[in-house]
């Protein structure tokens, strides 16, 4: 250790050090500090790390007092997530049993059986899954494809009131979502839009437009328009200068954008609450309608909140980088 | 670039010709689908539900709207328990904006200089904020629970009877007002003091060096180095995450909802649960929910010009 800090004539000057960055003090203060990020970041993801146990614990493990770091893993929560059951009679039982014996029962079926009960069918959190994958990725798709035009045309060509308009598009995030739920209500009621997957699609659309615009409007912003103006000179079309050079330089803006929205619409709930209520529905006012049926199934419940939170950790790693960006709706770099 | 061997030849005069064209009709063609689906989902609704909330009106009731002027708004200014809601709105982004703003400079100033692990640490402090708001919400219920929740278990609480029940505003069996709010800004904080941290460290990253060694070849304190250079340099940003998540706090819903639903009683009952509650359940006050999601936007306006406002001033200064 001694030796990289060792300086003097004989000792070539590779770089500077901060006497003050390098001291005894500093190093111990240094120290200390990355210590209290750590016990942070720990207290941070304690509640993370609960939900993930608590999707694999049984029903009786969920509810233990003191609470259980310590159980056997099963798969329970998954199964009451996807399934509807029905209690299988005492009648009945041994014939199950036997069926399970012989191999005949799929692995949820066992499962179930093991609570004593027998599958009767998928239950409406599928549908709901499929729903918020549906609305989700098209409204992605639309949203960043006219995000991405919107964004090169503010990004490239002088507009009349271009501040404006942009501050109009990101004012829209700013509203309050009950503002326009209410009219937009009734205004679905008018159209049959009401629980409806285009009804959804097109708000959600609209709902993102406001960040893919500014965010891709900042990636486009950065690549130099030098590019362009050659390719114009050897006489491409602004079209052909637009999808042959722009496109290819902003693919990684492209893919984080599309991420963000993605996980926008995929975490959205106030819209997806007040505007569906059957066929169009989403999984998360679905999860949280959970709760009151019955007895609170705490498994069940983790385990959705699991499958929302795996994407969510994935995507988080991927952006770190463009996490800010993001986050502001684009209106902070750097 | 290889953009000249299948570029296609024209006359110049052509090219010009139709490159003015292409770009004015391009700019029209790129902008205006957007354009048109804003004004439709956001803007004309907007001038509708500000028509609706000079109305009488009930979605759910078979009759149109009929007209009252101001009704709607003197009503909800003259109602005590609309105040109420206000007042707690005003607690919740009060408390929950100022723990996360000195959380998030603490801890901005605490991963600023690089360390082994940092980045990683970093990254997983950002999870929270990602996650679905409602589903935090039934996280932290769970969390929360006074039998078998974790939240009392890691406070060293391990007996229901003398630990807290925060979601029920009760600790030890007896009552204690706004424990429940005070849970809630909890898990408000727990999600988005990163994202001050964030703005923060954006702001801190941009600070020129030679000013701090120009403070240093002047010895001067690092307090001294921390109001006089930090701290101005990046209020800016530290202001408009403030401006952020005090927006947010008048908007909270999705977390109100998955955690507490209002509860107990009124206490966590925020102006946009309240909203909600009126537009969509029980009697379907559309006219009156328009009217007070009308108030809720004036706010949110007003609040961000006061801080728009300052922020200008602030950068004039330096």
């Amino acid at each position: 250790m001694a030796t990289f800090y060792e300086t003097g004539p004989g000792y070539p000057v590779t770089e500077s050090i901060r006497v003050d960055r390098v001291s005894p003090t500093a190093r111990r203060i240094h120290a200390v500090r990355a210590f209290v990020v750590l016990v942070f970041a720990i207290i941070t993801l304690i509640p993370v790390f609960v939900m993930g146990i608590t999707a694999f614990k049984s029903r009786a493990d969920v509810v233990s007092v003191p609470p259980k770091i310590i159980f056997k893993p099963t798969l329970e929560g998954f199964v009451f997530l996807f399934t509807e059951r029905a209690v299988v009679s005492k009648v009945r039982l041994p014939e199950f049993q036997k069926k399970a014996e012989a191999g005949e029962l799929s692995l949820f079926e066992r499962i179930a059986l093991n609570t004593g009960q027998e599958i009767t069918g998928p239950s409406d959190y599928v549908d709901r899954l499929k729903n918020s994958l549906i609305i989700a990725g098209i409204s992605t798709i639309l949203s960043v494809g006219l995000g991405l035009f919107a964004a090169y045309a503010f990004s490239r060509f002088p507009i009349g009131g271009k501040d404006d308009l942009l501050f109009f598009i990101l004012s829209t995030r700013m509203l309050p979502p009950v503002v326009v739920t209410i009219p937009l209500f009734l205004m679905y009621r008018q159209l049959g839009l009401h629980d409806s997957h285009l009804g959804m699609i097109l708000l959600y659309t609209v709902f993102n437009l406001s960040l893919s615009v500014w965010l891709l409007k900042g990636f486009i912003d950065e690549i130099p328009i030098e590019y362009e103006e050659a390719a114009l000179v050897d006489g491409y079309t602004r079209f052909q200068a637009f999808y042959k050079i722009v496109l290819p330089q902003a693919v990684t803006g492209i893919a984080a954008t599309t991420v963000f929205c993605l996980i926008f619409a995929w975490n959205e709930y106030a819209f997806a609450l007040m505007l569906t209520s059957d066929d169009a529905r989403t999984a998360p006012p679905s999860i949280a309608t959970m709760l009151g049926r019955g007895g609170i199934e705490w498994s069940a419940i983790a385990a959705g909140s699991l499958g929302f939170l795996i994407p969510v950790v994935i995507v988080t790693f991927a952006l770190r980088n463009y996490l800010l960006r993001g986050v502001t709706f684009g209106a902070i770099r750097r | 670039m290889s953009v000249q061997a299948n570029a296609p030849r024209l006359s110049s005069q052509e090219r010009a010709r139709r490159r003015y064209l292409t770009d004015r009709a391009i700019v029209n063609l790129f902008i205006w689908p957007t354009l048109i689906l804003l004004i439709a989902i956001n803007l004309f609704p907007l001038f509708y539900s500000l028509y609706l909330g000079f109305t009488d009106y009930s979605a759910i009731a078979r009759q149109v709207p009929v007209w009252v002027g101001f009704k709607n708004f003197s009503d909800i200014l003259n109602d005590q328990q609309m105040w109420k809601y206000f007042a707690t709105t005003g607690k919740y982004a009060l408390a929950s904006v100022g723990l996360q703003t000195l959380l998030g400079f603490a801890l901005a100033m605490l991963v600023r200089e690089k360390f082994r692990g940092s980045g990683l640490l970093t990254t997983l402090i950002l999870i929270p904020m990602m996650i679905s708001p409602v589903v935090v919400g039934l996280f932290w219920k769970l969390m929360y629970n006074p039998t078998f929740g974790f939240f009392n278990y890691l406070l060293g609480f391990t007996n229901p009877s003398t630990g807290p029940d925060m979601l029920a505003s009760r600790f030890a069996g007896k009552v204690v007002p706004n424990l429940a709010l005070w849970a809630v800004v909890l898990v408000d904080v727990w999600m988005w003091s990163p994202f001050v941290m964030l703005l923060v460290l954006s702001g801190l990253k941009a600070i020129p060096d030679y000013l701090y060694e120009a403070a240093a070849i002047d010895r001067a304190s690092s307090w001294f180095q921390f109001w006089r250079i930090t701290l101005p340099q990046v209020a800016p940003l530290l202001l408009i995450a403030v401006l952020f998540r005090t927006i947010e706090a008048f908007k909270a819903f999705d977390l109100v909802m998955g955690m507490t639903g209002g509860g107990p009683g009124d206490q966590t009952e925020l102006i946009a649960v309240n909203l909600y509650r009126q537009a969509f359940l029980g009697q379907w006050r559309t006219g009156r929910a328009s009217a007070l999601a009308y108030i809720v936007l004036i706010i949110i306006i007003a609040v961000s010009n006061l801080y728009i406002r300052y922020l200008n001033k602030m950068r004039g200064e330096s």
